[in-house]
């Protein structure tokens, strides 16, 4: 402890290392083509970050409470696929539920959150219950759900066609804006601020820091623990549908291929953002940087002319460097 | 090179620890193919000196000798190669092999051919299969390691000790798991070995094995040497009276409550669902009584308290909490009930080590009372948090730079205050503290101590496992005594000597007959 005081700076840089390397990228960019700091570019990344954040804020219950979750992206696309086969107009050439009438906006919108809940609790129980452990679990689910959206996407007389046509109030919430600002940014927005209540005005997020931080240590102060992963899961997999509802909007389309390896981009953004592998540490404010720090990765790089094959190699490095900032941040003191 | 025989030598071996003297200028003599016992109470520095024995730690003072050669151990495999040997209490078998392989894991034999080394698994075969023939051990070379006993798996550890070429090896409590007919067995290579010329150094708690197995007794106390004596010469009330003989001083509170009639917590033939745990456990607990629970490691006390507070399963038995039958199938109905227990391991079960003071004191109360923190809503009162946790931190006068500091930078006697803070918090009628001061200091533990003895007066009731005999003889209204999972007796907290205690800790009625072995 007498070594933490001495390297104050060195803390500081360790504790707050997303953030700088976030204005750290900005303002390399920034330098080799100045247009890059301009309210259009921001809003654009922000858009483009939306779906992937409400994707990282689901990913963000289950990493603080401990456990793991490589089912997400699969769920976002199955997910997008419901939204979308529900939101089709009632004139559309291939219509994939025949006669089905013009539904409102939030019909899809809802009928994905629950599919997303559904998949979540069933996670909750194979993890919980089988006690198999989280990775392999939602590996499993992963691949029974991208099963189950391509059986719903090839059936007839869709048989695998892209889903197109969708009402024009569905789109909205992906391309539309109130006052300048972008629907779906809003969405997002209100998602993160529900999180942050969430983890950190109730007792339930206090109950979720404790199981991720000491899962024996909530057991003995009579946390249930079950309950707290049914329920961890079944959020994350409300935010997944939601996402994927999002992404359907934000394309106006939707297929088998959507939400591929979204996980692994929402647990690497979780990482970035400060959350420990090992549980029990995340913020919002952290996980949206680190979000957003990938999207200005792939932003930037294209828009500076960079290869986009680049674009991996660094958000490779990000990720690794980390994990590394991680070990040495909370392995080290126990 | 030695006449005197003498195989393994220590000579005024010192180790400190941050803020304790573990050993403090201890010698042992350790003659060639004679069984010699170590003794002492739990925390006597008999594990400490072991493992420098062998090599795990390295004395800060001190010299020891093999075969009159000075030696020093870089590791435990230096050790071994330099014929030291040790059998651990819990063994770490690789269980997905074979046995011979467990025996030659890092030097198995092979063949060279070309840059390749082929594995000769005839040669091991053969090898391990001498080797268990010299020792009277009847187990395939090829069983896999998963399939044996625990028996078993302590003789291929023994085996590997002699391929090892031991001359001297240390058995940690090589009893604790086995049943009585197995311990026959163990005695039975033991007395091979020593035929053979081999030293045992044999560390165990039970006296009777001691009395029957060894040649010589080492006794030490509070890290430091009482004295060496044949076993002939022994008897156990002489073992106990050696092992204990401390004098107390003035280091408790005074009594300010008086245990009333009123039973608290009645518990009729317990029986843990784990068969190597308790069986048969019957106590009462009254209001306003501190109820000391003393016996050796593996005795069982954790087990028991943690299976009343509904954290492990009880497959027979009854629980009343003030005369109502109790269903506790978890921590949260046991909380509901008004029990809590500070459990043994503060940091395996006790504290959430990234999370603040505040989140850690709260945990438990917000958890069973959540409508104190939200009145029914949604949002916690964060004021009443705030209230909260400092009225503990001043109650318990806890040191910490703040409310939101994480609790793994504090101390350990703070940690523990906070641990005893969060169950305050529910307002328990019966506590329960499982080694309350352990690893904690002087002056945090007078402060558990005062504690105790005010919610004792405020007609609470107060259970406490401690290991360590003055706290006790000091604290306890009365102290219950478990011997390998049976009660052993109960003795007057006024009246009752170490020497009883340990009595009682290390025999139970029908130990003699049998009781451990089904």
């Amino acid at each position: 402890m007498t070594t933490k005081k001495k390297f104050n700076g060195k803390q500081f840089l360790v504790n707050y290392a997303i953030y700088l390397i976030l204005l750290a990228l900005i303002i390399v960019i920034t330098v080799i083509s100045p247009k890059f700091l301009s309210l259009s570019v921001f809003k654009d990344i922000l858009m483009q970050s939306s779906v992937r954040i409400v994707v990282a804020m689901g990913c963000m219950f289950i990493i603080i409470s401990g456990s793991a979750d490589l089912s997400g992206g699969r769920m976002v696309g199955l997910s997008s696929l419901i939204a979308a086969s529900l939101a089709q107009q009632a004139t559309a050439g291939l219509k994939f539920w025949p006669g089905l009438p013009e539904l409102p906006a939030f019909v899809p919108v809802l009928a994905s959150m629950v599919v997303g809940v559904c998949f979540g609790i069933f996670n909750g129980l194979v993890v919980s219950k089988l006690r198999v452990p989280a990775f392999l679990a939602t590996l499993g689910s992963q691949m029974m759900i991208f099963g189950f959206s391509s059986l719903y996407f090839n059936k007839a007389p869709n048989n695998s066609q892209p889903l197109g046509s969708l009402t024009s109030g569905f789109k909205a919430l992906g391309g539309g804006s109130i006052a300048g600002v972008p629907i779906i940014v809003m969405i997002a927005v209100v998602v993160m601020i529900i999180v942050w209540i969430l983890l950190t005005k109730t007792c339930l997020g206090k109950e979720i820091f404790a199981v991720g931080g000491n899962l024996e240590a909530a057991r003995v102060s009579g946390i249930n623990v079950f309950k707290i992963q049914m329920i961890t899961y079944s959020i994350a997999g409300a935010c997944y549908g939601l996402a994927g509802a999002l992404e359907a909007a934000r394309t106006a389309s939707a297929t088998s291929a959507y939400g591929q390896s979204y996980e692994l981009d929402a647990i690497a953004s979780c990482i970035v953002g400060g959350c420990s592998v090992a549980g029990g540490v995340g913020t919002v404010g952290g996980v949206f940087a680190g979000v957003i720090i990938f999207n200005v990765i792939s932003y930037g790089l294209t828009f500076i002319g960079i290869s986009p094959y680049w674009q991996n190699v660094v958000k490779g490095l990000i990720i690794i460097g980390a994990v590394a900032l991680d070990v040495r941040k909370y392995s080290s003191k126990k | 090179m030695n006449n005197s025989g003498i195989v393994l030598e220590m000579k005024e071996i010192s180790k400190s620890f941050p803020g304790v003297k573990a050993l403090d200028k201890v010698s042992l003599k350790v003659r060639r193919g004679t069984v010699h016992a170590l003794m002492g109470e739990n925390g006597a520095g008999k594990s400490t000196l072991m493992k420098c024995a062998f090599g795990l730690y390295h004395p800060d003072e001190g010299e020891i000798l093999i075969d009159g050669e000075p030696v020093h151990f870089r590791d435990a495999r230096d050790a071994m190669d330099k014929g030291v040997s040790m059998i651990h209490q819990e063994l770490h078998p690789i269980r997905t092999r074979n046995v011979m392989e467990n025996i030659w894991v890092g030097r198995v034999p092979y063949k060279k051919v070309g840059p390749v080394h082929w594995v000769d698994e005839k040669k091991m075969y053969e090898d391990t299969k001498a080797l268990f023939e010299e020792l009277e051990i009847q187990i395939d070379p090829r069983q896999s390691m998963g399939e044996l006993a625990a028996a078993h798996c302590q003789m291929v550890e023994i085996a590997r000790a002699v391929s090892y070429g031991a001359k001297v090896i240390i058995m940690d409590e090589p009893t604790s798991s086995l049943a009585e007919t197995e311990v026959a067995l163990l005695f039975k290579i033991i007395r091979k070995l020593t035929s053979q010329g081999i030293a045992i150094i044999y560390i165990s708690h039970k006296m009777d094995e001691i009395l029957q197995i060894s040649d010589e007794v080492t006794i030490m106390r509070d890290g430091q040497l009482v004295g060496c004596w044949p076993a002939s010469e022994l008897t156990q009330q002489l073992i106990v009276s050696r092992m204990v003989g401390r004098e107390m001083n003035n280091q408790f509170p005074p009594k300010e409550h008086t245990p009333q009639q009123e039973v608290m917590l009645e518990v009729s033939h317990l029986t843990s669902a784990n068969p190597r745990s308790f069986k048969d456990i019957s106590f009462q607990l009254h209001r306003g009584e501190i109820l000391g629970l003393g016996g050796l490691v593996g005795a069982q006390r954790t087990e028991l308290m943690e299976s009343i507070f509904g954290l492990r399963p009880i497959a027979s038995g009854e629980i009343k909490i003030k005369g109502q039958p109790a269903k506790i199938r978890c921590a949260q109905d046991a909380i509901q009930q008004g029990v809590a227990l500070l459990t043994e391991e503060r940091r395996a079960t006790g504290i959430i080590p990234m999370l603040s003071v505040e989140d850690n004191v709260l945990l438990a109360n917000q958890t069973a009372h959540t409508k104190q923190y939200t009145g029914g809503r949604v949002f916690l009162n964060e004021k009443k948090r705030r209230e909260d946790t400092q009225s503990y931190i001043d109650s318990l006068s806890i040191k910490t730079p703040s409310q939101k500091a994480q609790i793994q930078n504090l101390s350990g006697g703070n940690q523990q205050k906070v641990l005893l803070g969060r169950w305050l918090l529910t307002d328990p009628d019966i506590l329960i503290l499982d080694e309350p001061t352990r690893g904690i200091d002087v002056g945090a533990k007078y402060e558990i101590y005062t504690l105790m003895t005010k919610m004792a007066a405020e007609g609470k009731s107060v259970i406490m496992i401690s290991s360590e005999m003055p706290e006790l003889m000091g604290m306890s209204d009365r102290i219950m005594v478990m011997c390998e999972g049976r009660l052993s007796g109960i003795l007057d907290g006024a009246t009752a000597t170490d020497e009883e205690i340990m009595m009682l800790a290390s025999t139970y009625e029908g130990a003699a007959k049998g009781g451990i072995a089904e």
